[in-house]
């Protein structure tokens, strides 16, 4: 069942983010996008990372694509752009690079099991016991206020620092 | 436990079914009788002028940045409002840090005029 | 009493989505009608009366009129936006009544059936992301008519909805330190547990929650989105039928569910007041009532009556919120725009923050002291109730809620002031302050 609905879910993202780029209306491609970030959300929930899936929904498709949707609404892009479309240097670089990125992902994956990263990892048994012991909310709170608090500040100053950039952007006199 | 979200995927099923069954309904029972007139928008009756697609103040730009930065903020004390007790202290003064910072942001966009709405 | 085979859990949870569904839809339309009858009783009318005894008949028959009706779909349109819209609009507002706990756990010969459709781990986290959803609906549909006000009916709705989700999320976090979980089921087991209302020792959280509600629902005085005085109708202008009451179900879902919340998070619940014996929770494999003094738990005492008992007190408490969400309609008149904002960011924020802070930081302490009981909720209540009686008469200055309670030589502003008077010649200081 499990794996069914990992593999729904997966064809959806794809699917998704297939849409958002072979969309020609950049309203349409949103939509995509919305879908593609709720099913990889759908996939958080078969890891058990119940509190990542909720985060994804509410920070990408609630929060991150409003945003997206503003500025193609202030950039007036509702309308179809074909003729913006064409085939040159600058997509020929776009696709070498995300085929870049995915090869580094994909050697990444395959070596995983022995990088060091892994071994902190405590397995799909360990992280059950300790939800059930701390709560899916306190499987990620209680490390991120103790062992990660410098990152937790420093995430602090990271949205100080959009903030501000944000208004002096948009406060400029032209 | 992700078993007790099959609920979820059943009752989201049963939305969408309801929506889409809702539109196939007034699609397939409702007259369409459309004239150029009836299918202008509607403007009061005036003849509509210039494009509806305008372009928009860059304040809602501001107000979606600034939703996305507290946003985020409340995000990050969720998970530190349900385990605060555990936490204590030391986790209250790690916050407090968190949220000065962000109250900072906060008073630099109210005295830049980011908040004004004139 | 044993656990559901997962069969039986298929199968309740079956009946739960269809009964739940079933049941906020017809809800649902009887809120139209409840909406009108109560709006004509506040202005001295009749209301809707004639199909049907007491007009009961007339959410069917407006539905039906709504599903016959031509519906119009302009020509400059964008399609097949135009056809999402209303469906974006109604999914997510349908799908969170998924996590809402309506009543005590039925006991069957199958095992204990839980009273919510699905006790998910993230509870709450699953409605503000639903929540969040419904910016799309409502922008996608004022965006593809492609009509000016329904365009800035959009524009207004959507930015007025992101701005109080910031204030919605922050007067949650009180709630959450007291629950020390995010299912809604546990925040209402603490309320039990604690023999406190949340609404009491954390008054001033509540009050953020209701005004933040309102603004999320596009109700009035939030109600800029549809304002019929200046943009016609907003973001549904250019449709008709029953696209129309598709926007209309979604909006009267999220009453409902934010009525729900409100009496969920703040009023305990299903729980009856000062009566421990419904008081159920699945603790250690076991239902429970409560602890002995020595901590051991107290077995739960579970039956049919009791699940009845305490569904019609949930029902009770959300139709007083649905009430209020009427009353509150005919009493306050529309904000302007720049001050949705005002209140929005530079009132609900900071209040917010500060009040968190602050109940955090009192918590702190009393568990420090090893204040529990009573006392505690006690204390929380006294704290909370000094903020919430400084926010309303600190920070309301006559601006946020005066209306009627203004005193009438300050609705019209004098042109000339006695102290600008000073610098005028006599004789036209006197004949400007005569004419006041």
């Amino acid at each position: 069942m499990a794996e069914i609905l990992f593999y729904v879910f997966a064809a959806i993202a794809v699917g998704g983010a297939l849409g958002v780029v072979l969309q020609k209306n950049p309203v349409g491609s949103l939509l995509f996008m919305v879908v593609s970030l709720g099913s990889v959300a759908g996939l958080f929930v078969l890891f058990e990372a119940h509190f990542l899936a909720a985060i994804q929904v509410i920070v990408y498709a609630g929060a991150i694509m409003v945003l997206f949707l503003f500025v193609i609404m202030l950039l007036n892009l509702g309308h179809d752009y074909r003729a913006d479309l064409r085939l040159g240097f600058w997509s020929v670089l776009a696709f070498a690079t995300v085929g870049g990125l995915a090869g580094l992902l994909a050697r990444q994956f395959r070596g995983a099991e022995e990088s060091p990263i892994y071994q902190h990892f405590p397995g799909p048994a360990a992280l059950d016991s300790l939800i059930v012991e701390q709560g899916v909310v306190g499987v990620i709170a209680r490390p991120l206020f103790t062992d990660y608090v410098v990152a937790f500040e420093l995430t602090g100053i990271l949205l100080l620092v959009a903030l501000v950039g944000a208004i002096v952007l948009a406060k400029r006199r032209v | 436990m992700s078993e007790t979200y099959i609920p979820v995927l059943l009752l989201f099923g049963v939305s969408v079914l309801n929506a889409v069954g809702m539109m196939v309904a007034t699609h397939i029972l409702n007259p369409r009788r459309s004239t150029p007139q009836k299918d202008m928008p509607y403007e009061s009756g005036m003849i509509p002028l210039g494009d509806t697609r305008a372009r928009f103040s860059v304040k809602f730009y501001m107000v979606a940045i600034s939703f996305i930065i507290f946003d985020l903020e409340a995000i990050f004390l969720i998970p530190w409002a349900v385990e605060m007790r555990y936490l204590g202290w030391e986790g209250f003064i790690a916050v407090s840090i968190f949220v000065a910072v962000l109250v900072v942001g906060l008073i630099y966009e109210w005295k830049k005029g980011g908040l004004e709405w004139d | 009493m044993e656990e559901l085979s997962p069969t039986a859990f298929l199968i309740s949870s079956s009946i739960k989505v269809f009964a739940v569904f079933s049941a906020a839809m017809l809800i649902v339309a009887y809120m139209t009608l409840l909406e009108r009858r109560v709006s004509a009783f506040i202005q001295d009318r009749l209301g809707p009366n004639r199909v049907g005894p007491f007009g009961l008949l007339q959410p069917i028959a407006d539905g039906l009129k709504n599903i016959l009706k031509e519906e119009t779909l302009p020509a400059t349109a964008n399609r097949t936006f135009f056809i999402l819209g209303p469906m974006l609009s109604l999914i997510p507002a349908l799908v969170t009544f998924a996590v809402i706990p309506f009543a005590a756990p039925l006991p069957t010969p199958w095992g204990v059936v839980d009273m919510i459709v699905a006790d998910i781990p993230i509870g709450i986290l699953y409605v503000l992301a639903f929540a969040s959803l419904g910016v799309y609906g409502i922008f996608l549909g004022g965006w593809a008519s492609n009509n000016k006000y329904a365009f800035l009916g959009a524009v207004r709705s959507s930015s007025q909805m992101v701005s109080y989700e910031v204030a919605l999320g922050l007067s949650l976090i009180p709630v959450l330190m007291l629950a020390g979980n995010v299912t809604l089921t546990d925040i209402v087991w603490q309320q039990q547990l604690m023999g406190f209302w949340f609404v009491f020792p954390l008054s001033l959280a509540f009050i953020l929650f209701v005004i933040s509600a309102f603004a999320e629902t596009n109700r009035l005085p939030f109600d800029l989105p549809e304002a019929e005085s200046e943009l016609v109708t907003g973001y549904h202008t250019e449709y008709s039928s029953m696209k129309f009451s598709m926007f209309f179900i979604a909006e009267y879902s999220h009453i409902l569910m934010a009525s729900a919340l409100m009496a969920t998070l703040f009023l305990g619940g299903w729980s009856i007041p000062f009566w421990n014996g419904a008081n159920a929770y699945y603790h250690d494999g076991a239902w429970i009532q409560g602890f002995t003094a020595a901590g051991e738990p107290i077995p739960a005492q579970l039956a049919w009556w009791k699940t009845l008992l305490t569904l019609l007190a949930f029902a009770v408490k959300t139709g007083f919120f649905v009430l209020v969400f009427v009353w509150v309609r005919w009493t306050l008149p529309r904000f302007r725009y720049d001050q949705v904002m005002h209140l929005g960011w530079k009132v609900m924020l900071p209040t917010a923050l500060g009040y968190l802070m602050l109940i955090a930081a009192t918590i702190l302490v009393l568990d420090q002291l090893a204040v529990e009981g009573f006392l505690f909720g006690f204390v929380l209540t006294v704290v909370s109730l000094l903020c919430t009686l400084g926010f309303v008469f600190f920070l309301d200055r006559d601006r946020i809620i005066s209306g009627a309670s203004v005193p009438p030589h300050r609705l019209t502003p004098s042109p000339v002031t006695r102290a600008e008077s000073e610098t005028l010649s006599p004789e036209m200081a006197a004949r400007a302050l005569g004419e006041q």
